[in-house]
């Protein structure tokens, strides 16, 4: 079996994410692999260590500016064996649907048994590249998935959604992408972070992948963000750092008490 | 006819708060367009429920019986076929997994703009422009449609009021893609750990993965109890999943939606998908190490401190005071 991981690289978690002049998000600070991204590495890694089902190779894939090298390195760190980077300027300023199109045409030229995501990104937070990769793919999809058994060609999977936990069977090839409960990320060792950057890195422009240029891009995307306005600000709460434990509670009890909560 | 098309999310037959929410609004913009809003349900729902959607401002009901619900690719072949034949310029979903899913692979079959968490929809030149919360809800961004929108709410964000009676139901019969015969719901809804009541509580701690272990939530068992009758217990998903507290517990997206008098986030970072849950709690404590967790934006009395420390010292006060 063949997994494909589709990660993405992020302002670093400490960065505070800004717009920028262009109505783009500023990408300029430290960056780093999107968190949510090393569940979908370590699932793919307990995958080919469980050994129910062979897996042969874990490529991570990413479509972003060349610096996103840097998250393919993390990837393979992480488990994955080789990387892909679709970096063209012409897909700059890509929506999802633009998005999700360039990457299931860098997958089909993978074709992978198995797509594996990160249940959201760090930085655009729309929960839905999964169900768009898929549908260009034909493949069925499912997201945040925290529990995955394989069995020839199934995958039971389990997730939580609004009535409770549901169990559902997904046949390969199939997209999953995988919640943040799914597993424990394992940190990289040394050896593999000296070693990621001798693994091979593939780096495609969008003729490489048959991408066709009015399908990316800000001119091939569907919608136009812009307008950004500040939400209306939540008169900010009391703040107490605790430093003596007995004085912190005795001024939230007499919060309490003014308020006739206690 | 250029209209909207609101999917509505049902279980058992019932049908989603978020989804009645989703089709009000839709009304309401349908009025401003000078179109319709019409609704969709998959799988068995009753003419009375199916029909009730007109209540809330649903002009007609397509009912897709023989398609499964609870995956997604099935109702996107159904909503798909309805585009194709109704002409529709927008879908709106109340949210929900499904919402998400179903949302993202309909916009890539018929080529639709995208936006997903929206929290406010306004109609311009005759079309509609989304609002929604980026980079942590620090701003509010607008989505232009070039074409054909999808608009998926955050839970919460649309109310359900009724503006009209009930709507005739249409059946419809779909062709399922091959896609749709390779995911099949196996069971729906399962209750992990004890049935508990959260949303009838006046005061209600909350433990997040801050609280270390299963055994944490004694911390807040014991403030809950200090409290009296009327305190109850609740979680984050994190700790749901984890193991480490019931379902019928948890608060936010996939969980439980309430507004008790006191709410007390302890060990909680304050996610969106954990805020649209409880935020319209009155009064808001947060427990937290961390002072830039985004908890503390939306509480009204911050504590930046160990929760180990916080919590059984609180306990013992709140018990003082209740003595006195
Ligand atoms: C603040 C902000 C708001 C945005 N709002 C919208 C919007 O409303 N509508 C819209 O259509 N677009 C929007 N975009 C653009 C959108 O974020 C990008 O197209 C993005 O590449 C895909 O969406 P996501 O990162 O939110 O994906 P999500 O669906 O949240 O990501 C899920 C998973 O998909 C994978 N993935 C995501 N992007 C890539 C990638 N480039 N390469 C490889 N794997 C990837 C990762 O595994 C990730 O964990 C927004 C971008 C930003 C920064
Ligand atoms: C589709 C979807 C649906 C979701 N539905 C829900 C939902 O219904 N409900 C929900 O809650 N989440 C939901 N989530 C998950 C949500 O995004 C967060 O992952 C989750 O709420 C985080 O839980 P947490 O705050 O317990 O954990 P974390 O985010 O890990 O936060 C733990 C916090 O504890 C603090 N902490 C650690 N140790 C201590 C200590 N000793 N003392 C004090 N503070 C400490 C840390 O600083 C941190 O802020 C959903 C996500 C998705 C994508």
């Amino acid at each position: 079996m063949k997994i494909a991981v589709l990660v993405k690289e992020v302002p670093d978690a400490a960065v505070e994410k800004r717009i920028d002049g262009s109505g783009r998000l500023d990408r300029s600070g430290e960056k780093n692999l999107n968190p949510y991204d090393t569940h979908a590495i370590e699932a793919a890694v307990q995958l080919k260590e469980g050994g129910t089902i062979p897996v042969e190779e874990i490529v991570a894939i990413t479509a972003g500016p060349a610096g996103a090298e840097r998250a393919l390195h993390k990837a393979v760190s992480l488990g994955a064996d080789r990387s892909v980077l679709l970096s063209d300027d012409a897909v700059a300023g890509s929506d999802v649907i633009a998005t999700g199109y360039a990457l299931a045409k860098l997958l089909e030229r993978e074709s992978p048994d198995l797509v594996l995501l990160g249940q959201q990104s760090d930085d655009g937070e729309n929960y839905t590249i999964g169900a768009v990769v898929g549908e260009f793919l034909g493949y069925p999809s499912l997201t945040q998935v925290v529990k995955m058994d394989i069995a020839g060609e199934t995958i039971t999977a389990e997730r939580q959604a609004e009535y409770g936990y549901d169990t559902v069977e997904i046949d390969l090839p199939a997209v999953i992408s995988v919640g943040d409960a799914i597993n424990e990320p394992r940190y990289p060792s040394l050896k593999a972070i000296m070693g990621a950057k001798k693994k091979p890195l593939e780096k495609v422009t969008i003729a490489d992948a048959g991408i066709e240029a009015d399908k990316v891009g800000a001119a091939g995307s569907r919608i136009d963000c812009g307008n950004f306005t500040e939400p209306p600000k939540k008169s900010g709460g009391t703040i107490i750092e605790d430093e003596d434990t007995s004085a912190t509670v005795e001024q939230i009890v007499a919060w309490l008490d003014e308020r006739k909560l206690i | 006819m250029a209209g909207i098309l609101v999917y509505a999310l049902t279980n058992e037959g019932a049908i989603n708060k978020n989804s009645l929410g989703a089709v009000s609004q839709a009304a309401k913009l349908a009025g401003e367009l000078g179109t319709e809003a019409h609704a969709v349900v998959v799988g068995n729902v009753d003419d009375a429920a199916a029909g009730s959607l007109g209540e809330y401002g649903a002009a007609k009901v397509f009912r897709a019986k023989d398609a499964p619900e609870g995956v997604s690719t099935p109702a996107v072949d159904v909503l798909a076929k309805l585009f194709a034949d109704n002409d529709y310029d927008y879908a709106i979903f109340g949210g929900g997994l499904l919402g998400f899913e179903i949302g993202a692979g309909l916009a890539a079959r018929i080529g639709a703009g995208i936006t997903a968490e929206v929290t406010g929809v306004k109609v311009e030149g005759g079309k509609l422009v989304a609002q929604r919360p980026i980079l942590g809800d620090s701003l509010i961004s607008e989505s232009n449609y070039k074409g054909k929108g999808v608009l998926i709410g955050r839970t919460n964000a649309f109310e359900a009021t009724k503006s009209g009676s009930a709507a005739s139901v249409e059946d419809i019969t779909v062709e399922l893609s091959e896609q749709a015969g390779k995911v099949r719901l196996v069971k729906r809804g399962e209750q992990r750990g004890a049935d508990i009541n959260i949303e009838d509580a006046n005061v209600l701690v909350a433990g997040g993965r801050g609280l270390g272990a299963a055994e944490g939530f004694q911390l807040a068992e014991d403030l809950a109890a200090a409290f009296g009758g009327g305190a109850a217990v609740g979680a984050t998903r994190a700790v749901v999943d984890a193991g480490w507290f019931p379902y019928a517990g948890q608060i936010g997206q996939t969980g439980k939606t309430v507004a008790p008098k006191l709410y007390v986030a302890a060990g909680i970072s304050g996610a969106i998908q954990h805020k649209v849950g409880m935020q319209g709690s009155e009064n808001i404590i947060a427990i937290n190490k961390d002072a830039n967790a985004p908890i503390f934006e939306f509480s009204d009395l911050g504590i930046v401190g160990d929760v180990q420390k916080v919590m059984p010292a609180l306990t013992e006060a709140v018990k003082a005071k209740k003595g006195s």
